[in-house]
């Protein structure tokens, strides 16, 4: 087992836009409120950045475009490393990964991570019609099913609800319970996008998106923007008296095999299960249900986060229904999950959403989470699914005090 | 003797009542007054995958190795210029080295290629040739036609060995009569008098290609167990009946009311249905209809038992589910252009790259690893299973002709169909292998985990960008 990342680099200031649709922000503007205020947090100046990495946008098409230049021209970086990365989902996660291992590697004392995504100018709801690589007329979208994701989600729900004979009327309800947390949570967060509570029974209800899950089983999508300033853990306390150590960061990837070949379930989440497994031995956590305090989630849709409760060791197999309904993971229970709302209530700007998640863990350890605050977190856990439930991409990130 | 050596059939699974039709369009024209239902392709469906599915009827398992040429006839072509043939020679997955042929723009195409068919085996120069026929024909809105056209297909194996019904006999007419034509871009037929195409073509054409065989042949009508004949016209398709003193049970049952006249596949899928019920030594003499006609007088053979296991016709016209929208029916034609959306916005297809993968994305062939076993697709070139892993051990493996059972799947309302909701779930095939298609042919409430599953070839998408059909596989519920 190589010695891993713990203890090695800290988070010494962050900064997050507010989510939703921001019909009057561009991209730039964007970047630029997540940057002052993370700046400003840690007490820094631009000219002590020393490297930069801009997680996404996954949809460059959608008035960004390619490469680093989008973050190094907007916040006039001058002429320090900056690298664009983009892994779907986990692309926020990444960009604070990289910015770590730039750190740990000594390579740079002060690094910024910063991630974006402007969906809201496409036109429509839903997220794009999947990426350049995957438009229709391509051979992935020619021999592919004519997805979303919505849909390629529900067929874990399909598949769940069959496996452990658990009938469509108590599987909704049980998602049910997962949304009507998160939109609990939300209600409560002024830089959530949906801000309203929601009961059971509207989700249930609701109109359906893919059989079975409704309207408000789907997060929502919106714009958004976070950031993160890391630093040496042993110069930390110069900037922050309370700053945040990352204990794990952790991606894996699909190899093929759960799309190809037979033995996956289509009932739990592979790559957050082997992602897991890693991150728990990096950061020493031996029982993963009873150490880490809390959860930010890939909650893209309500079952997504009822499976990577399992995958994650919070439940066992098959009986996260128990815990869901027990109240586990609500904002007074065991082990709170999104206490800032999830993705369900930000919304989804893709290559924002990971370090967003951090953002919470972020407050949430250091006593400023306001209404939401936990009492006493240890170690906070955010997750990121990217792609489908077969082909996907997973980051884990843990911070701690 | 040359004939046919397999037969095969298929017919969409829709059918509309004209009952439908003159609800919708009866304010507008009474005149035309036709009893029953017509079959109705489902809007991924076309000439060409009514073709193929045809083809696979026919082919029943059979070796596609060794068929040697496919001619396909239809006068509803997808495209005007890239062979049709040629696609559903790949979509069938056969060798490249055979010959392929479009027949075309007019009815009689059918029965034009199944002769040339059964020629270039008689000459020796082919050995087994899989002849298709299938159309698409659209009428206008309130129009005869649109009333009498339906779709479907027939597929037929033509060969010198193990033949099921020998080619005893032809006669042909080659007549330039115009009763219905459509120009290079026209969308709908064009027709003259309805009473003149009655009296100066179906009534005369028919009667005098069949006695020209009769006379050719030196045999008489009632030596026929069946003569099979086209006719748009209830009355008059009885009355030709009657003029070659012709008794009821040696007249095919006309498929007018039950799937509608199905353009170039119409004869040959009458054909087909009366050799499903023919026994050894049976005469059967077929006409077909189009700017004159090809009269053929076929000769059942001992080997007709051995082909009896086909869906063919009568399981076909069994299986069946009412379309009750003719609004429905018009949009899945685009007759009715219906807001797709921006996700219904599709293209540019990658020309290149459908040549390439062409067995991968037509042809539904993945690979099999020859170390290990595993099939997969699409195809690798690393073997996928976790514990094997090898590389470039693989052959192709084709999936189209694996059953398969549906491990899970949803129906979606937010991608974009022109029949939504979208269904695709992930198949799995029976042998291994396993990838997530769009299932077409079902609802919501007849899906469930586990279900067996069959392949048909369909078209995905258009390309009106680059002018393209995007043809693929989807799954559905078996048809029988």
């Amino acid at each position: 087992m190589p010695e891993g990342i713990r203890d090695k680099v800290a988070v010494i200031g962050m900064g997050c836009t507010r989510f939703g649709e921001l019909w009057d922000k561009g991209p730039e503007d964007l970047m630029i409120d997540a940057f002052k205020e993370a700046i400003e947090d840690a007490g820094i100046e631009k000219k002590d950045l020393q490297a930069a990495w801009q997680g996404g946008p996954e949809f460059t098409s959608v008035n960004v475009g390619d490469s680093a230049l989008p973050l190094a021209q907007a916040l006039k970086l001058p002429f320090i490393p900056v690298t664009k990365v983009e892994n779907m989902c986990a692309s926020g996660t990444e960009a604070f990964r990289g910015a770590c291992y730039a750190v740990a590697s000594g390579s740079c004392d002060i690094a910024m991570a910063l991630g974006l995504e402007k969906l809201k100018d496409t036109g429509y709801g839903g997220l794009p019609e999947f990426t350049h690589w995957a438009a229709i007329g391509t051979k992935h979208r020619i021999i592919g099913a004519n997805q979303t994701a919505p849909g390629m989600f529900a067929m874990l729900a399909t598949r769940y609800f069959n496996q452990y004979k658990i009938s469509p009327e108590d599987g909704k309800r049980m998602l049910a319970m997962v949304s009507a947390k998160s939109h609990h949570n939300g209600s409560m967060n002024p830089k959530a996008h949906l801000r309203r509570e929601v009961t059971v029974e509207q989700i249930m209800n609701a109109p359906i998106v893919a059989w079975p899950l409704g309207l408000f089983d789907c997060c929502g999508v919106s714009d958004g923007s976070a950031a993160a300033i890391v630093c040496r853990a042993d110069m930390a306390k110069n900037f922050k008296k309370d700053p945040v150590y990352v204990k794990s960061l952790q991606i894996a990837a699909c190899s093929g095999e759960e799309e190809m070949y037979t033995n996956y379930d289509y009932t739990h989440i592979e790559t957050t299960t082997r992602a897991a497994v890693r991150a728990y031995e990096e950061a020493g956590v031996k029982n993963a249900r009873e150490e880490i305090s809390m959860s930010e989630v890939h909650d893209c849709f309500s079952i997504t986060e009822a499976v990577t409760m399992e995958d994650l060791q919070f439940s066992s197999r098959g009986k996260v229904m128990e815990d869901i309904m027990g109240g586990r993971f609500n904002l007074d229970g065991a082990q709170p999950c999104q206490p800032d709302g999830g993705l369900k209530c930000f919304g989804h700007p893709i290559g924002a959403s990971g370090i967003r998640m951090i953002y919470e863990m972020y407050l949430q350890l250091r006593g400023k989470a306001d209404k939401r605050q936990l009492k006493d977190p240890k170690l906070g856990l955010t997750h990121n699914l990217g792609g489908i439930p077969y082909r996907s991409v997973v980051s884990i990130v843990i911070v701690g005090r | 003797m040359a004939g046919i050596t397999s037969y095969g059939a298929y017919v969409p699974l829709l059918r509309m009542s004209r009952k439908v039709m003159s609800a919708a369009t009866g304010w507008s024209s009474s005149a035309m007054s036709l009893p029953g239902e017509k079959a109705v392709a489902n809007y991924d469906e076309d000439s060409l995958t009514m073709a193929t599915a045809a083809a696979i009827d026919c082919l029943n398992g059979g070796s596609r190795e060794a068929v040697d040429g496919l001619y396909f006839a239809t006068t509803t072509p997808p495209y005007r210029e890239r062979q049709n043939a040629g696609i559903i020679a790949t979509a069938l997955d056969l060798r490249p080295e055979i010959r392929s042929c479009d027949f075309s723009d007019s009815l009689k195409a059918g029965t034009g290629a199944l002769l040339a068919a059964i020629d270039a085996v008689t000459a020796g120069s082919d050995k087994n040739v899989l002849v298709c026929a299938s159309d698409c024909r659209l009428g206008m809105g309130g129009s005869p036609q649109e009333v009498i056209f339906g779709e479907g297909a027939a597929a037929f194996q033509v060969g010198t060995e193990n033949v099921i019904a020998s080619l005893e006999g032809r006669y042909s007419l080659t007549l330039d009569f115009m009763d219905q034509w459509r120009m290079d871009g026209d969308r709908f037929n064009r027709s003259w008098e309805d009473r003149w195409t009655r009296d100066e073509a179906y009534t005369k054409f028919i009667p005098q290609a069949i006695t020209g065989l009769l006379k050719k042949c030196g045999l008489e009508a009632k030596d026929f167990a069946k003569v099979i004949f086209p006719c748009i016209y209830l009355r008059e398709h009885a009355a030709i009946a009657r003029r070659l003193q012709l008794e009821p049970e040696q007249v095919q049952q006309e498929m007018l009311t039950t799937l509608g006249d199905t353009g170039t596949a119409n004869s040959l899928m009458m054909l087909v249905a009366a050799l499903e019920d023919a026994k050894p030594g049976d005469k059967i003499l077929v006409a077909s209809y189009g700017n004159g006609s090809d009269a053929m007088y076929f000769q059942v053979t001992d080997q007709i038992e051995k082909v009896r296991d086909r869906r063919a016709i009568k399981k076909h016209a069994e299986s069946r589910k009412d379309l009750t929208s003719y609004e429905k029916y018009s949009a899945f034609r685009n007759v009715i252009p219906m807001e797709m959306g921006v996700r219904g916005e599709v293209g540019p297809t990658m020309v290149s790259m459908m040549w390439r993968d062409r067995k991968t994305i037509l042809g539904l062939c993945g690979a099999k690893c020859k170390k290990c076993g595993t099939p997969q697709y699409p195809y690798q070139r690393v073997c996928v299973n976790p514990s094997c892993g090898a590389i470039d051990e693989m052959e192709y493996y084709r999936f189209s002709d694996k059953n398969g059972k549906l491990f899970s799947y949803t129906g979606d309302s937010l991608a974009y169909s022109v029949s939504p909701p979208e269904f695709y779930g992930i198949v799995e095939f029976e042998g291994g292998g396993r990838f997530a298609f769009n299932l077409t042919d079902c609802e919501l409430d007849q899906l469930s985990v586990d279900m067996p599953v069959e392949m048909t070839f369909r078209k995905k998408y258009l390309d009106q960008v680059r002018g393209i059909h995007g043809y693929f596989w989807k799954a559905m519920p078996p048809r029988v």
